[in-house]
């Protein structure tokens, strides 16, 4: 009896969890002109209509570009704010911690439209940079949270003996720190280029003309046509996101550090 | 040779607001293995990272060498520091690890592959040279850390309880290990230790630490045959300690009539100085144990428990027992509060 509750729990779990993306596949692969399920016949002009659509490749474009540079900035200040809040006794990092973790508190539409508000409307900063800097600010938590758990397992007394070999406090982070942490280095790139790549909440307000994520470029596609095209390109990203998770999962134990 | 290679004077270190070390006077001469010794928690990691510059003194001064070094920074002091832990790089081969120091001089390849090929030889780690720290044994781990420091030729080399992490075996093997190191290099070494046995082994000199403050200091002669203080006796094996009043032995417990004059506050019994046997003193035999080459019991007395060591040559006294004993004037050490 007891099995059978649990075999019920996790079949439901993971219907949920798997259906839509079955769904999803399937409802791409249509042969017929409007997006349904069950699907009117399979064939893949969908999947092959997706690399036609330009403004897809220009949002893909812009999606790729964000997830890496964004998450390239947020490491570039995430890794050395997590070194900081792990190893120096700050006053009030109890209190920074949190401040860093807030945009995971916060939802993302609410810093979306702050930033339009007081951000790109008052000083004029192209939406690019507006989105740029979004991404940056949405990733670093992540940043912060997963290279932290790295340096917590790394003993400071590592870096005293580099200094007592004649490093300055600089090049015992380059040359002992950064190398003990790489894993979790790369785990958190990982995870904040899948989470920028997906955001749609916070990119909303900052979509202008010609320039949209990709994911909120779904969003307008599907206002205008209704076709299986956006089902298509949805299961191609989540290929995508999976084939990333899984390649990490098998280079660096991902799991380990998220 | 200096007599003041490294000279502390008038030291105080603390950690906020709480002084773990109240100025502490002390000189290391040149070329020799003075131990740090103390139980737990009396500054003895404290004075080594401050002497290594890790730890800013909050007063007094640090001197090397004739130099003041209290403002230089831990990476220009030459100064050597063996981890308790080790602290070895677990990215970086055995090699790598000895040569890190050397690769941020300006020495060429060829000078730097000498110096650690000879590092690695003198702590007999040749052939382990590709071997990373998680692949090597305790022992191992120890004597590389030890070499990783040594090739640095530091003016002084400390080495904080490097060998708490080994097994009694190889405790006994390193302890000669370091020793033929520092007589083969000549280098001044600090070492700290909570065990006396080793501090006797090893040292010229101890420094005998209570709570931050220097206890008594000597060689470990001087401290193992006339510990000044109850503290250094207890610390030294003299497990009956009792204090003097009028004429009378006193405890807690109760007291004893002392059979001779003494003028100290305090007299000091080691287990092997009680008389057993024979004496004008009686107790109860409490616990009985053989140790090899002596009988170890532990009495009831007036003065409370009093550990004795009697030959085994004289007959076994079963527990409950009734047993005479003596405290004589000869095995006496007179101690100072
Ligand atoms: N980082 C720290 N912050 C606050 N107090 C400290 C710190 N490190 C040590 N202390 C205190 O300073 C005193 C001396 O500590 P220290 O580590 O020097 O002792 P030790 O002699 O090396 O002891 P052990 O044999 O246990 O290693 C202790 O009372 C300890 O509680
Ligand atoms: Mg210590």
């Amino acid at each position: 009896m007891k099995d059978l509750t649990s075999w019920a729990i996790i079949s439901i779990t993971l219907t949920f969890l798997i259906g839509p993306f079955i769904i999803i596949i399937f409802a791409g692969a249509s042969a017929g002109e409007a997006l349904a399920f069950p699907p009117d016949g399979l064939s893949l002009k969908w999947y092959l209509k997706v690399f036609t659509i330009e403004s897809f490749r220009q949002s893909f474009i812009l999606s790729m570009g964000l997830a890496i540079f964004g998450t390239l900035a947020a490491l570039l200040l995430g890794v050395p704010a997590a070194y900081a809040l792990n190893r120096y006794d700050l006053p009030g990092a109890e209190t920074i911690r949190t401040i860093v973790a807030s945009p995971i508190i916060v939802p993302g539409i609410i810093v979306g439209l702050a930033l339009l508000r007081y951000l790109v409307i008052p000083t004029g900063f192209t939406v690019t940079l507006a989105l740029f800097l979004a991404h940056t600010a949405l990733v670093l938590p992540y940043a912060v949270r997963v290279v932290s758990s790295s340096l917590n397992n790394l003993r400071s007394d590592m870096e005293e003996a580099a200094v007592l070999l004649g490093c300055t406090r600089l090049q015992a982070f380059t040359k002992v720190v950064l190398p003990n942490i790489q894993g979790g280095v790369l785990a958190a790139f990982i995870l904040g280029f899948v989470t920028s790549f997906n955001q749609v909440p916070v990119s909303l307000f900052l979509s202008g003309p010609g320039v949209k994520t990709l994911p909120i470029d779904m969003l307008a596609y599907m206002e205008i046509t209704y076709d299986p095209s956006v089902a298509a390109l949805s299961a191609l990203l989540a290929f995508m996101s999976l084939a990333i998770v899984f390649v990490a999962e098998r280079l660096l134990g991902f799991s380990r550090y998220v | 040779m200096s007599d003041k290679y490294v000279s502390l004077s008038n030291l105080t270190l603390s950690y906020g607001k709480t002084v773990a070390v109240p100025n502490l006077n002390l000189d290391v001469v040149e070329g020799e293995l003075i131990a740090l010794l103390g139980p737990s928690g009396c500054g003895k990691t404290t004075t080594m990272r401050a002497i290594a510059g890790l730890l800013q003194p909050t007063s007094g001064s640090i001197a090397i060498d004739g130099r003041d070094v209290t403002r230089v920074a831990a990476n220009k002091r030459g100064i050597g520091l063996v981890f308790q832990s080790y602290a070895l790089f677990p990215h970086l081969s055995a090699f790598e690890n000895v040569a890190f120091g050397l690769r941020l001089q300006k020495m060429s390849d060829a000078e730097v592959r000498k110096r650690t090929d000879a590092g690695i030889a003198t702590v007999g780690l040749t052939g382990f040279e590709k071997r990373k720290p998680a692949e090597m044994s305790g022992g191992q781990q120890q004597r590389l850390a030890l070499a990783r420091s040594l090739v640095m030729e530091p003016k002084v080399l400390l080495l904080d309880e490097p060998l708490s992490n080994l097994d009694a075996r190889l405790r006994l093997e390193m302890r000669t290990e370091l020793q033929r190191v520092q007589k083969a290099t000549g280098v001044t070494m600090v070492f700290v230790t909570h065990d006396q046995s080793e501090a006797l082994a090893l040292a010229d000199r101890i420094v005998l630490m209570k709570d931050g403050k220097i206890e008594q200091l000597g060689t470990p002669h001087e401290l193992y045959a006339k510990p000044a203080t109850a503290f250094a006796a207890e610390f030294m094996g003299f497990e009956n300690i009792f204090r003097v009043e009028g004429g009378n032995l006193v405890s807690d417990s109760g007291q004893l009539p002392l059979g001779f004059n003494a003028v100290s506050p305090m007299l000091a019994w080691r287990p092997s100085g009680v008389q057993v046997g024979r004496g004008p003193f009686s107790g109860t035999v409490s616990a009985s144990s053989f140790a090899g080459g002596h009988r170890e019991y532990v009495i009831d007395t007036p003065l409370g428990e009093i550990k004795a060591d009697a030959s085994i040559e004289t007959p076994e006294v079963p527990i409950g027992d009734t047993i005479a004993f003596d405290l004589p004037e000869a095995a006496a050490r007179p101690l100072s509060v």
